[in-house]
């Protein structure tokens, strides 16, 4: 995924039962989805603290994508909800800090939906190679 | 001027300390300016009669001093709470984070506070700060003694009080307020309202400034953990000075996501300040959106109540249309 010449870099935090099924889905499949989408498999997408959503910027991912099961399907019965609620004031927080809203996603992806995986990549891809590179969070320890 | 008189004061902690319900008292002394009231227990009413403090500089929130101090010994602490205070003491209890009925507590009434910052910046060569009345008499070395006006000196969390009232006490001096109808989102809406790009250089202009001192984690009421997660070496997040924009915002962010659905808006991070960040509008930011996504809820209104954040429900609005509706499209 290139506009302009630039490639971002994504980090996809996805839920070990519902959406990294997907991903393979998406592969057994495939469905292409860009490369650089580097998925980082979590037990429940509630296993990712707001921490590792800025830490990923700081270490250089362009966009963040959180994936997870659909609102009622949680192998843990309850753990997307606690997810939905965090990340809803987590954007929040980031937007009022005037970082780009478009950087930051949650998407819930089941295991029969490598269709809708693979989609989403590509759209959220283009949408953060459209705003180019993480600026307002990036660290310059960090970059190479 | 405050309601309840500093003798008033002394002599109900000096009757508690005589008939043995409490054995040590949690106070203001004066620190080395008129305006830098320092905590101190006292022990007798000697003690009270020579050193507690009582005025409009008193504004140290004593809720958190009580998880330490109750740890220290069996015997009662006589603390006075403020009306916010009252709320971080109940948000406290509700965490479980000291014993009840090893605290006598005494609710004073407060008719706002006095912000150091803002005498300072009125005035130079400070000698000493007397109030009287609705005026505030500052003596100083160069131009006399000034009468400056008490609401102008008025720190932002008391122009924008949210309740008189007190929600946790043994016993009460004065009379009890009201719940009021405060305006503290006004500033956050007004943020709300500009570019993301306007809002991204108010930021950077602010927490730019970030010392990382660590005195609003170490005095909010609601940051109790034993171990913090700023004090991890490993963190990246060091325990120093900001090397980078990065780590300002990180810590800032954190900070306030910490403390989501648990801060009771009570001001003290921005009152310690030593740069003048205006920290309550971070976690003003996320009351609000609270009360606007998931119903208004205050914290520590009540012992026991569940935070939004540890509560969810089937119909909960999702996280892109939160900044659709928190965001500036609102």
């Amino acid at each position: 995924m290139q506009v302009n010449g630039y490639k971002p870099l994504i980090v996809a935090f996805c839920c070990n039962w519902c959406s990294y099924a997907g991903a393979d889905l998406a592969g057994n499949n495939r469905l292409s989805y860009p490369a650089d989408v580097k998925i980082i498999r979590v037990p429940c997408s509630c296993r990712v603290n707001p921490m590792f959503i800025l830490r990923a910027f700081q270490r250089g991912a362009d966009g963040v994508i959180l994936c997870g099961c659909h609102p009622g399907d949680c192998h843990y019965t309850s753990g997307n909800y606690y997810t939905r609620r965090r990340m809803a004031l987590l954007f929040s927080m980031l937007d009022y800090l005037g970082i780009e809203r478009e950087r930051t996603r949650v998407e819930w992806v089941s295991a029969a939906e490598g269709a809708k995986f693979a989609a989403t990549m590509n759209e959220f891809a283009e949408k953060v190679a459209s705003l180019g590179e993480n600026k307002r969070l990036e660290d310059l320890r960090c970059k190479k | 001027m405050q309601e309840v008189k500093r003798e008033a004061l002394i002599a109900r902690a000096a009757e508690l300390l005589e008939n043995g319900t409490v054995d040590r008292v949690l106070g203001w002394k004066a620190g080395e300016f008129d305006y830098d009231l320092t905590p101190a227990l006292f022990h007798s009413a000697g003690e009270l009669e020579s050193d507690f403090v009582w005025n409009g500089f008193c504004g140290a929130n004593f809720s958190k001093y009580l998880v330490k101090e109750t740890g220290k010994s069996e015997n009662k602490v006589l603390v006075f709470l403020k009306p916010c205070d009252t709320y971080s003491f109940n948000q406290l209890l509700t965490e479980h984070r000291f014993s009840r009925d090893r605290v006598y507590a005494i609710g004073v009434p407060c008719e706002g506070m006095l912000d150091a910052g803002r005498i300072k910046d009125s005035a130079e060569g400070i000698a000493s700060v007397r109030e009287d009345g609705d005026h505030v008499l500052v003596e100083t070395l160069y131009d006399g003694t000034l009468t400056l006006d008490r609401t102008s000196l008025l720190p932002d969390r008391c122009r924008n009080c949210k309740s008189k009232k007190h929600v946790a006490y043994d016993e009460l001096l004065g009379s009890d307020g009201e719940v009021l109808d405060s305006h503290r989102f006004d500033e956050v809406e007004q943020l709300e309202r500009m570019t993301p790009d306007e809002r991204f250089a108010f930021w950077q202009n602010e927490l730019s400034r970030c010392i990382r001192c660590n005195a609003c984690r170490d005095v909010c009421p609601a940051c109790t953990c034993e171990k913090c997660v700023f004090d991890n070496p490993n963190s990246g997040v060091e325990n120093k000075a900001a090397a980078n924009s990065f780590e300002e915002k990180m810590f800032h962010i954190i900070r306030a996501f910490h403390v989501v659905g648990r801060c009771t808006d009570c001001g003290e991070c921005s009152r310690v300040c030593p740069q003048h960040i205006p920290l309550h509008l971070l976690n003003r930011k996320f009351i609000k959106d609270i009360d606007q996504f998931y119903g208004d809820y205050q914290a520590g209104a009540e012992v026991g109540s569940r935070a939004p954040i540890v509560n969810y429900s089937a119909g909960d609005l999702e996280p892109y249309e939160a900044v659709e509706r928190g965001g500036s499209d609102a």
